[in-house]
Order: C-alpha cells, then structure tokens, then sequence
C-alpha cells in the first residue's frame, strides 16, 4: 500500500477554505477500505505518554523546590552569620524552624489557622457568587458593560489596603470590616476572568450553536458557560490571591477582640518584640498561599488535559 | 453530455419533491458604496434524495450560500424556501466541544431536543456505529484523528434528523487520503440514510466524484454559470477515468471564469 504522508498533512489547519482555485487532483493510488480506523487515521492518534510512577513523577516535580528551599535557607543563615543585624533581630533558620515546631504543635495555633481559613473561604465564596453575577450581568447587557466594564478593571487595581479606613467607618471593628474588602478585592478578578471567557468563546463554536438551535438559557448551559470555563478558572485563582491578600491586611489592621486569627497572633508577636514568632507566621502565611495554588493549578491542568489544551 | 441552463430553474426529472428551492436569490453585504454582493439572482432547486454539489473560486459565495439556506443570515433579495424543514451543516472545523467526550458532543443535539438519557445514548451509540467509531465514545475529540473529528462531527449533524444536510468544504482540512475514505463513508451513508446533501468545495474532483449534479458558481457576485449533472455509476473512484474527464472539463469552464477575473 503506497502511503505517503508527509504531504498528505500539508494544509491541515486549512488556512483558506476557499482560497485555492481549481485544486491538482490528487494521485491516491489505493483502493479504499472501509476498515474501521484505519491508514492515516491510526497513525494519527496520539501515543500515549509514558508517565512513569507516581512516587517518580512526585520526585521530579518536588526536587527543584526543596533545592530552592535549600538555597534560600542557607542565604539567610550566611545574613545571620555575618551579624548584619542582631540576633534578637534577625534568628537564625535554626531558632525559627524549632519556634515554629513548638507553635504548630499546640491546638491553639490551629484554631488560628482555622478562623482565618474559615474567613478567607467565606470571603471568597462570597466574592465568586458576587463576581460571576456582575461579570453575567456585564457580558450580558451591553449598556452596563459601557457603564461598569472599566470600572471593574480600575477596581482590580486598587490596592486593598486603601479600602479599610472607609471599611471601619462603615462596619466599625468588626468581621464585616475585613469581608468588605476582601470582597471588593477579589470579585472584579472572578468577574473579569467571567466575561473575558465570555467575550472569547471562538465562533465556529458560536455558529455550532446556531446551527443546533441553542437559544437563551440553554446556549448558556451548553455552550458560553463550559467554553468559558478556562478563563473563570484563572478569574478565580486571580482572586483568591486577592483575597488572600486583602484578608492578611484586614487581620494586621482591624482586630476583633476574641478572634486570635494568624494575623492578630503575629501583631501580637510583632508586640513582643519576637522576630522568631514573627518569622513563623510568614511562614505559615506562605505555606498556606502555596498549598492553595497547588490546588487551583491542579485544576487547571486537569481541565487543560481533558480539552487537549496542553502543549504534549 | 448535455449542460443546463439553470438562471431558469430545472425542469422536474421526477426525483422526488423539491425540498429547497432558490428563486433569484440575492444576497447584499452592507449598503450604499460599501455594498458588495455575494450572490445574484441565484435559482436552484434540490430534490429530496439528491447530492448537490456547489463548486466555485473563491469569493463566489458558496459558503454564504450555505448559511443562508440554514437560515443563520438572512436573503436581500428573491425567494427561498425550504419548506421549514430542519436543515443541519457541518463545516471544515469538525468544532467539537472539548468539555464534551465524543458520544456526548454526538447526543448533544438530541439532548438540546429534550430527549432523555438513556434513548439518546442509545441513538448516539447507533450514529458512532453509522460512521464507524463504535468503541470511540468515551474518548476526547483531541485524541482522534482530524478524519475522526469530521466523522464525529457528521455523526452529531445526524443526530439533528434533519431533511436537509449542508456541508461547507466538510473534507477540505484533510489529507488526501483520509478525504478518499470519507468520500466513500460519506456516500454510503448519504444512500442507506436516504439524506438530501447540499456540498460546498473548491475542489473539482470532489465535486465530480460525489455530485448527483455540480452546479458551477462564478465570482464576484456568485452566479449560476453551468449546472452539470453527473451520471457515472455510484460507487465511484475519485481517480476513474470517468470521474477525471469530467472534472477536466468543468475546470476548464472553471478556468476560464478564473480568468475572466483575473485583470
């Protein structure tokens, strides 16, 4: 069987549907088959990739990190080395790394970690409900895109530190002090990341749906809303690193007495003078930041998997 | 071999009724001295069962030809009717939904319908059967091949139980010899389906191979230059001898309307 495919493949993404005129006839000297899949179609499937083991794929991602973990440990033990700055001051990684095993030890730092967790997730639901309702209602109507579309982008900008005076004013020291703006920082993101999705679903898609008859609520169920799926999900990871943020601020800065969250606790270290403890807590703050990104990324790459989105 | 004149509509040759009927349809993009006209007083008359093949250059509307059949854009001028059947198009992207498996972008028609779960599965494993991708429908349009992709997607205008089947350069995007192997699926099912098909392409052969009749369109603005009906005996090869003296000559006539516009 003459099969020759190198140039079998030649215009496959069709540059110009209609831009050849009177195209050379093609030699196909092959009698064809109606096998099931069969020729140029089994030979363009894709081959699996071999992954290897799961400790081994762990391995291969971890290493890299742990050597950056490394280095950045030894940098600031060589600064604490060269007594640029008292001990008291600046400890050693040593002096931190035994003060934060103590803390995290001790059930009353978990329920620090808890309160401020329970406050981020809150404010952050909260933002994505209020966020994926502005961007429908933005993409939807296009007086109000006019009205409020930039807007929502100079929101995205704001620092949301500069909210809390106006918070406090508002809701006093309270919970809904710090919510306000961890909300008012994190839904322009979801909200942008909706209509952007929105604004981009590509048209043969669009004319798919027309041609299928997709109307009003179901164009959204079956069409916009999963096409815009992998815009919303960075809208998302965009705005719970907003709002991480903007809560970290709100506990250093409005302090509701009986809440002992991770912010209030390092205030309180930062009182007494422990840089150690302090220390600690930007590295709990970290950790946290870190872990919850993995699980947006995870995410992220599950989707771009199951759409063949990932560069192989 | 006799040509047709077809500025006046075809007389019947008893085929079956006429399910889309184009009488001087004209279509206008824009007004005043921006106005550019893709179509002119266009008339065509397809019959239930038929294979139409459009062909034509470039810019000779065969696509917008298409779209207004389907009823996506609207007519600036004459009459088209297909009666209110349901018409389905399948264009050169195969533009699957990725968030979909295969069989679940084949039942999304059915399911868009109101057709329940278990009934539409069922069809939707009948349509991957028809188009041989049976044991295929649990896979992710990425992971198939292009020729897959276009079965797929031919599997999902199906599923729409349309009269009509438009198709705008469907196999354009493909390797010869996938497009061969298509040509053969696509005829099979055309005859056991009993489909009426309305094809656009540039490629002459294509049209020679696959046309119960290859109506010729000139460019800018599209008009009906010839109406050639093929009679060669189905199943045909693209490579016959039939098939390509035929061909030859409509791309003659082709080429020289190319040419007419070519200064």
């Amino acid at each position: 069987m003459p099969i020759k495919y190198p140039s079998a493949r030649a215009g496959l993404e069709g540059a110009g549907g209609e831009s050849a005129v009177a195209e050379v006839p093609e030699k196909v000297g092959v009698n064809p088959t109606n096998d099931q899949v069969s020729g140029l179609d089994a030979l363009e499937l894709a081959p699996r990739s071999d992954k290897g083991t799961l400790g081994k794929r762990i391995w291969r991602s971890a290493w890299p990190k742990l050597l950056a973990i490394a280095i950045v440990v030894l940098i600031w033990q060589i600064v604490v080395w060269s007594e640029w700055k008292p001990e008291y001051v600046l400890p050693g990684p040593k002096t931190v790394f035994t003060d934060l095993g103590d803390v995290i030890t001790t059930g009353d730092f978990w329920d620090g970690v808890r309160l401020t967790l329970i406050r981020a997730l809150t404010g952050f639901a909260l933002a994505v409900i209020i966020g994926t309702a502005v961007g429908a209602a933005v993409s939807r109507f296009a007086p109000l895109r006019a009205a409020i579309g930039s807007l929502i982008t100079g929101l995205q900008t704001m620092p949301s530190i500069m909210w809390f005076p106006l918070a406090i004013l508002l809701f006093q020291i309270s919970e809904s002090a710090i919510m306000f703006v961890v909300i008012i920082g994190a839904a322009p993101s979801v909200a942008n990341g909706l209509i952007s999705g929105i604004d981009y679903v590509p048209r043969t898609w669009l004319r798919v749906g027309q041609v299928l008859g997709m109307k009003g609520l179901a164009k959204y169920r079956h069409l916009i809303l999963p096409a815009s799926l992998p815009s919303f999900i960075s809208g998302l990871k965009q705005g719970w690193a907003f709002s991480w943020r903007s809560l970290m601020a709100g506990e250093l800065l409005v302090i509701v007495p009986g809440a002992l969250s991770i912010g209030v606790r390092m205030q309180q270290a930062r009182d007494l003078s422990d840089s150690s403890l302090v220390i600690c807590y930007i590295i709990v703050v970290l950790v946290i930041g870190i872990l919850i990104d993995v699980l947006f990324n995870a995410a992220d790459n599950a989707l771009r998997k199951r759409w063949g989105l990932t560069g192989s | 071999m006799s040509l047709v004149e077809t500025q006046t509509p075809r007389p019947d040759t008893g085929r079956g009724d006429a399910v889309v009927r184009l009488e001087n349809v004209s279509k206008q993009y824009g007004s005043g001295s921006n106005a550019l006209l893709a179509l002119d007083r266009v008339s065509l008359t397809v019959r239930q069962g038929e294979f139409v093949c459009l062909l034509g250059a470039s810019g000779c509307g065969k696509s917008t030809l298409l779209s207004l059949v389907a009823g996506l854009d609207k007519i600036t001028g004459g009459t088209l009717d297909i009666g209110g059947r349901p018409v389905s198009l399948m264009f050169q992207e195969a533009a699957l939904f990725p968030w979909l498996s295969v069989v679940g972008n084949v039942e999304l028609p059915l399911r868009l319908q109101g057709v329940g779960k278990a009934e539409r599965r069922k069809r939707a494993e009948e349509l991957l059967e028809i188009v041989r991708l049976s044991g295929f429908g649990h896979k992710r349009p990425h992971e198939l091949s292009g020729g897959m992709r276009q079965r797929v997607a031919l599997a999902r205008a199906l599923a729409q139980n349309a009269d009509i089947l438009l198709m705008d350069e469907p196999f354009g995007a493909l390797d010869a010899m996938t497009r061969d192997i298509l040509h053969d699926e696509l005829e099979r099912i055309w005859r056991e389906q009993n489909l009426t098909v309305l094809f656009v392409t540039h490629n002459v052969r294509e049209a020679v191979r696959l046309g119960d009749r290859v109506i010729l369109l000139s460019s800018r603005p599209g008009r009906v230059i010839e109406d050639f009906p093929i009679t060669h005996e189905r199943p045909r090869r693209i490579d016959s001898p039939e098939v390509s003296g035929q061909a030859a000559e409509i791309t003659d006539r082709l080429r020289a309307e190319v040419a007419r516009h070519a200064h």
